[in-house]
């Protein structure tokens, strides 16, 4: 079998990019002969795909190709050099060797060039291959393309791209895309195609540790095997290796597959494997040699691309995803973002769709990993949306922070349980979320009242009380009101420890936060209760006057008016306003925790 | 998983059973059948699901089934619409299954060279082209928000050389229609087809053919061929270059037409 290059191509249409794409199916003989007709005057018919772009004569996405020469066989993806470039690239040049930066040789490098390339080297693609195009329409002019050659080594050596072919080419012509061309006889250097031919990959780096995350555990015949496919070095019977990040000591017995057992698994192997004793090892952990721990960390610096409509929150919480493992995080705000034609580094408080940064993230529990410069499976990261379930950025972690390391949690002598058996109670969260005006603070204070005549220790946090002391120095956009919630919790939290019976009145308009506190103190001490009145209602009553103000554009970000509020899916409680009165409500409430408690 | 008994079922059949090897894969075969398949095609498919130890779930689509819909006398596009498109999503609400794996390849078809490994459909199983998450490494996201389920194609980055190879290389049983012999064949519309059965009562002309993949019969189209092997079969799509679908008549009943089968819910 031959072997496989991955690339991707960087340039835009009005380069001639499809058509260079084209050319090298065609001369490949890729392009199946029902499809050659009406491609010989268009061979960027070929690299098209989606019809609302063949509407539009546009590429849109990330296009995967499929050809080989007699020495190698290509996977080729295609990105546009329009909108959604970064996001589109991005995801191409996560799996790719070798990028071909196409350059328009009347036109020279371009910012569009210059960006292509640094986030296809920010991606970790070590080779690049120059081809300059449209030669016919500067004369096959070897001064032009020398003078091009010369820019783009001196920018390439400026971000740091360490391998950088050229070649000048015509692509509607062919020349010396697959074959020599008879028209430029001053370049006798290797065409594109033996260039990618001969182009160096990437594999596992050699000598690197064995790594493996563990896919899944399966239990068959009373022996439990831990599956997944090893990400760098090597497996042999008998190795001593550690499971991260616990440290667990293990040795291996049997490396199983359904073809046999083998006696030695390298990099790039889907294997089945049992330990000599039992131990513990779960879908997420990773596999590693014993002499050689991977590293482990809750806090991480790592550039960001992202993806997704909706920008980045700093605190709040998303779901990352990393090898097979996946936990909750947050991302703070960024260290800066990237300017991605001048690639200076400027100010930050978020990061929009097709952004590049750099943040701090802090993991719920410490994750196994290797800095993307070292390994792309083990240091490259998605985050996903909690609530949509989207993939709303690609991560690369650089390094860990110390201080992770440096911060071990007290272990304290009086626990949480012992104060509360003190207190004959359970710690709870009442956690109450609606409109503002829809009767939360009245509601919460009658249920106090009621706990604390029945002997429970109790203590009530108010949103408007807590943003008069603790989060004075918060705002009402979205990014604060993150943040709001998030120190609520935390003081929810800390009282929970204490042993109290927290009661807490926020409008916490965010699902994705509520979520945040509720995994915060565990979702069986987390009783969530929704006091619904409708917008219209709570306009009516307008008890504090914040609805007119806002409505008269004297209040803005103001919940209901012109910032969101999502309703929980299924809360613990929901109360309807108009048709109960606060009693009952706080009755209702009362009888549900007391229910809990015995 | 969607499991047909061709050559690139087999290869996923195989692939799942090795993944989750010692165990058996976690989840149902289903074949969503159309009646008009090759004889051959259905106890392969049998025989393979038993010997996996999988359990086969096969569904017919009641409704077309009622209205007798075939081939000959509603159309291509009707036919497939009924049988396939809405028969596939019948039977995953019926087993209100979130992920199916398939082993469509993006080789085979323009519109898939930008189809994800993980594919979002909608509550009605639409697919849009605009939803589909970015897919970095070989990290895939495998959540779903309420009511989406994911179309799951493993094979993705897969060309049919591979899928020969691969055949080859693991002693893979595949249908003998992908092998040249003689056969009854009749021309339809310019197309070579192979009578698989005596249903429309013609008798045909014998003729020494093979076919590139496998559908209903009266919609995949045959080349007459002397590939009795697979290293034959491989030399042969080396001299005449067609692409592998060119003899799948569903896909060429109007323009576009596989990206707006996909939109509607095909695989």
């Amino acid at each position: 079998m031959t072997s496989l290059l991955r690339l991707l191509t960087c340039g835009s249409v009005d380069d001639g990019k499809s058509t260079l794409i084209g050319r090298l199916l065609y001369d490949c003989g890729a392009v199946p002969a029902d499809k050659i007709e009406g491609a010989s005057e268009d061979f960027s018919l070929l690299a098209d795909g989606l019809e609302a772009e063949r509407e539009q004569g546009i590429t849109i996405d990330v296009a995967h190709l499929y050809f080989a020469s007699a020495k190698r066989r290509f996977i080729l993806a295609d990105c546009p050099g329009h909108e959604q470039y970064t996001r589109n690239m991005a995801t191409g040049a996560s799996n790719a060797d070798l990028a071909i930066v196409l350059i328009d040789a009347t036109k020279g490098v371009l910012t569009q060039t210059r960006r292509h390339s640094t986030i296809a080297h920010l991606l970790g693609i070590k080779s690049f291959v120059l081809a300059i195009n449209k030669m016919d329409l500067v004369g096959f002019d070897q001064a032009r393309f020398e003078e091009i050659v010369r820019d783009y080594a001196a920018f390439g050596a400026a971000i740091g791209i360490g391998r950088v072919s050229a070649v000048p080419v015509c692509a509607l012509g062919g020349d010396n895309v697959a074959s020599p061309s008879p028209l430029m006889t001053w370049y006798e250097g290797p065409t594109l195609l033996q260039l990618l031919e001969e182009a160096e990959t990437e594999g596992a780096a050699a000598g690197a540790p064995f790594r493996m995350p563990v896919q899944q555990v399966l239990r068959e015949g009373g022996t439990r095997f831990y599956t997944g496919t090893v990400a760098s070095g090597s497996l042999r019977p008998g190795d001593r290796v550690a499971i991260a990040p616990a440290g667990t000591a293990a040795e291996v017995a049997r490396i199983a597959t359904m073809d046999g057992d083998l006696q030695e698994a390298a990099a790039g192997r889907s294997i089945a494997l049992t330990f000599s004793s039992e131990v513990d090892c779960a879908r997420g952990d990773m596999i590693a040699a014993a002499d050689a721990a991977p590293q482990i960390a809750d806090q991480v610096e790592a550039d960001l691309i992202w993806m997704a409509e909706e920008p980045l929150l700093p605190g709040r919480q998303y779901l990352l995803k990393i090898g097979t493992r996946t936990v909750p995080a947050t991302v703070q705000e960024p260290k800066y973002k990237v300017g991605i034609d001048t690639m200076e580094r400027l100010a930050a408080k978020r990061l929009a769709l097709n952004e590049i940064g750099a943040a701090v993230i802090q993991t719920a529990v410490s994750i196994a990993f290797e800095p993307y410069e070292a390994s792309r499976t083990l240091g490259g990261f998605i985050l996903i949306d909690r609530v949509s379930s989207a993939t709303v950025a690609a991560g690369l972690i650089r390094f860990a922070l110390r201080r992770s390391e440096n911060v071990h949690e007290q272990s304290l002598t009086v626990t949480v349980e012992r104060r509360a058996a003190l207190m004959l109670q359970r710690p709870k969260l009442l956690w109450f979320t609606g409109l503002s005006g829809a009767g939360k603070s009245t509601i919460a204070n009658l249920v106090e009242a009621k706990l604390h005549a029945r002997g429970r220790h109790t203590f009530l946090l108010d949103g408007d009380n807590v943003r008069l002391g603790l989060n004075k120095d918060l705002g009402f956009t979205a990014a604060d009101r993150v943040e709001n919630i998030r120190r609520a919790g935390e003081a929810a939290k800390l009282m929970m420890d204490a042993g109290l019976i927290v009661l807490t009145a926020f409008i916490s308009p965010f699902r994705a936060e509520r979520a945040l506190v509720r995994d915060m103190v565990g979702p069986e001490d987390f009783i969530e209760i929704f006091v619904d009145t409708p917008l219209a209602e709570a306009e009516r009553r307008d008890t504090k006057g914040l609805y007119k103000k806002a409505r008269a554009g004297q209040l803005a970000n103001f919940t209901g008016v012109d910032s969101p509020y999502e309703p929980p899916e299924a809360p613990a409680i929901r109360i309807d306003t108009t048709a109960v009165d606060p009693e009952a409500a706080a009755d209702l409430i009362v009888r549900h925790l007391l229910n809990a408690q015995e | 998983m969607l499991f047909s008994g061709g050559k690139d079922s087999c290869v996923m059949l195989h692939l799942a059973r090795k993944a989750f090897f010692p165990a058996r894969p976690p989840f149902p075969l289903l074949h969503v059948d159309t009646g008009w398949k090759f004889r051959e095609l259905y106890s392969l498919r049998d025989a393979l699901a038993a010997e996996a130890g999988m359990e086969l779930i096969v569904h017919r689509n009641p409704d077309a089934e009622a209205r007798g819909i075939n081939p000959f006398d509603h159309g291509a596009a009707l036919h497939t619409e009924l049988w396939k498109t809405e028969g596939l999503k019948q039977a995953l609400d019926a087993g209100r299954f979130d992920v199916a794996f398939g082993g469509a390849r993006r080789d085979e078809e323009m519109s898939r060279a930008k189809e994800r490994v993980f594919s979002v459909r909608s509550a009605s199983h639409g697919w849009d082209p605009k939803k589909q998450r970015p897919e970095l490494w070989q990290l895939f996201n495998g959540r779903r928000a309420p009511g989406e389920s994911l179309r799951v194609f493993p094979l993705s980055d897969w060309t049919e050389r591979d899928v020969w190879a691969y055949v080859a290389a693991q002693g893979l049983k595949v249908a003998s229609l992908y092998f040249a012999a003689e056969r009854a064949t009749l021309v339809r519309d310019g197309t070579l087809l192979i009578l698989d059965d005596g249903r429309i009562g013609e008798q045909g002309t014998i003729r020494r053919v093979r076919v590139r993949t496998v559908g209903c019969w009266p919609l995949t189209g045959a080349v007459e061929s002397d590939a009795e092997t697979i290293d034959e079969v491989l030399a042969e799509m080396a001299r005449d270059g067609t692409s592998e679908r060119s003899g799948r008549l569903i896909d060429k009943d109007q323009p576009a037409s596989m990206e707006r089968k996909k939109r509607q819910g095909y695989f």
